[in-house]
């Protein structure tokens, strides 16, 4: 192994918070089933029921709003599969409207609804990846059932602005939801504020185990469950409690919530001594994304001339942990449909490195990256055929 | 480091050394080549440049340039390598099967897309016999890329057409995957298939 570790992948998934890995572990010490009614399973119950509290208090949501997920994709297969269900097909609405820089979890999903047959409306974005609010105001009429606007795009951190999104919703009378996943923990969320129907969040994008996740549903709507077969949830999702990755995210909300502002400050300082390092250390390069309305620890790069695949893996040999665009790295043919979505050439999506940066990033680290980086970059660029 | 480090990961040893230390890189600008091949392209992900040097019919110098992957890198150098020696006839049926068992395998969805440099050896030979005025004995026997993303070539296409698999232009991108990436083949590759159409099915 190299002699560093420098993760800055958080967007893909973050590191256990110490704190709450420890939770986490007691968790296991709590053996019963929360819905069991004997001493053991109250016990499981009262841990489970506080992690609630703390991970609706995260998105500015009650309690008894929140839903326990296996994570985000779960969360968001959850809302889609809705458009099957009683609620629309009484009230004639059958359409899903989502944006064409979705995740897969939702990209994926209405693909194949519209393979069978639902009425699909993919609304683009700008080369900022800002969505197109006019298309979506043009879109939104009465067959629309579901609207479905990410919070805070995971490739390239571009921040929607769902307030808007919902008020279009509620003006053609859809349903709102949106994926918060990369944005819960890292800005500022209130569900009731956003005036949202649906939100989904994951632990380990926020420092809680992977395989945990929420779904807030709001208040008094009747939706039917997507894993049946048990009581949990209201109903709403059957399935024995997981109590430590439920306690893990409890404990990781909370700390998330209370370190905000502090955190968020923090993390964009470091993102920003990156870019400013990078564009002043390294000739011709292209950030990615919303200048301003970006997630505070996302950063993606595009090097022209420098494959993404080479340059991560370079820079994997340093100990410095990104991620990349590149059709290469992923398995298929083709690079990130997000930044070929925001007008990024091909050219330019197949060199684009993703940094995001966390908490438990350094100055120190971002000096390390900015030391390793421009060879690297130089040394794939002398040997391109650019 | 240890060398288990990437190797556990996607590559083996040998890939992970000629990416980390490639082989005959071209570095110099006026680098007098008797032969130049340049196949694929970046909006493709993978680019290669090959330059040789032939004396008496044989490749005494084998330079490159790459932009691509670590694969693509990997086995440019690997072929720059294998090609040094060989007469231009024995360089020519090179494939990127013999390129990949050199390098002790690689991962299946990069054999296609990012192992090139067998393709930029033969457009440097074609180029070499080019600028000699010489008859090209070699082209004939040789099937041509017609979609560099996927790999795809005329004679593929050819086989498909005359084993009534393929009869429209959608049907052909369903089988290979053809022009479905970059998509700047799709027009030669729709003159083709009305080529091959035209004599084995109507």
């Amino acid at each position: 192994m190299p002699e560093k570790s420098i993760y800055m992948d958080n967007n893909a998934t973050t590191t256990i918070d110490p704190v709450v890995k420890e939770a986490v572990l007691k968790g296991f010490d709590l053996p019963g089933n929360a819905s069991s009614m004997h001493g053991p399973g109250r016990a499981a119950s009262a841990a489970v029921e506080r992690a609630r509290i703390q991970t609706a208090r995260l998105i500015g949501a009650d309690p008894e709003e929140i839903i326990f997920t296996s994570g985000g994709s779960e969360s968001n297969n959850t809302v889609l599969n809705l458009i099957y269900s009683n609620m629309f097909t009484e009230n004639g609405r059958n359409r899903i409207i989502t944006s064409s820089i979705e995740h897969p979890s939702i990209n994926e999903t209405v693909k194949v609804f519209r393979n069978n047959g639902v009425p699909v409306t993919i609304i683009g974005v700008d080369s900022n990846g800002k969505l197109d609010m006019e298309a979506l105001r043009r879109e939104a009429s009465k067959d629309v059932a579901i609207i479905s606007i990410m919070t805070a795009n995971n490739e390239i951190g571009t921040i929607q602005n769902v307030l808007e999104a919902a008020k279009i919703a509620v003006s053609c009378g859809a349903l709102m939801h949106t994926d918060a996943v990369q944005a819960a923990g890292k800005i500022a969320l209130d569900v009731h504020n956003l005036n949202v129907d649906f939100a989904s969040i994951s632990g380990h994008k926020l420092h809680a185990p992977k395989g945990i996740g929420a779904l807030y549903i709001r208040k008094g709507l009747n939706i039917e469950p997507l894993i049946r077969g048990g009581h949990q949830e209201h109903g709403l999702r059957a399935g024995t409690y997981n109590t430590p990755g439920i306690i893990g995210l409890g404990a990781a909300a909370e700390i998330a919530y209370n370190e905000l502002t502090e955190s968020a400050g923090y993390i964009s300082n470091l993102r920003d001594k990156l870019r400013m390092g990078i564009e002043s250390l390294i000739p011709n390069v292209h950030v990615n994304g919303h200048p301003m309305e970006v997630l505070p620890g996302t950063l993606n790069v595009s090097f022209p001339g420098a494959e993404g695949e080479s340059i991560l893996l370079y820079l994997d040999m340093e100990g410095i942990s990104v991620s990349t665009g590149s059709a290469c790295a992923t398995g298929s043919l083709e690079p990130s449909y997000v930044l070929i979505e925001t007008g990024v050439g091909p050219e330019l999506a197949h060199g684009s490195i993703r940094f995001s940066l966390g908490k438990f990033n350094t100055e120190e680290e971002v000096a390390y990256v900015l030391k390793k980086l421009p060879p690297v970059i130089k040394r794939l660029r002398e040997m391109s055929t650019l | 480091m240890s060398d288990s480090f990437i190797h556990d990961w996607v590559y083996t040893d040998t890939v992970k050394d000629h990416f980390m230390n490639p082989r005959n890189i071209l570095q110099d600008p006026d680098y007098k080549e008797d032969g130049k091949g340049i196949v694929g392209s970046m909006a493709c992900g993978d680019q290669m440049l090959v330059a040789i040097k032939i004396e008496s019919d044989t490749i005494i110098e084998c330079k490159w340039k790459t932009y691509g992957c670590a694969s693509a890198i990997a086995s440019t150098s690997m072929m720059s390598e294998m090609a040094v020696g060989m007469t231009i006839a024995e360089a020519y049926n090179m494939t990127p099967q013999m390129i990949t068992d050199k390098l002790g395998g690689l991962p299946q969805h990069k054999f296609h897309c990012s192992v090139l440099g067998d393709k930029a050896l033969r457009a440097a030979i074609d180029d070499y016999l080019e600028r000699q005025k010489r008859d090209n004995p070699f082209k004939a026997g040789i099937a041509k890329i017609i979609c560099e993303c996927k790999g795809v070539t005329d004679q593929q296409i050819e086989e498909l057409v005359k084993d009534g698999v393929v009869k429209t232009m959608e049907q052909l991108q369903e089988k290979t995957g053809l022009g479905t990436v970059c998509g700047k083949c799709k027009s030669k590759a729709v003159d083709l298939l009305d080529e091959f159409l035209h004599i084995y099915a109507r």
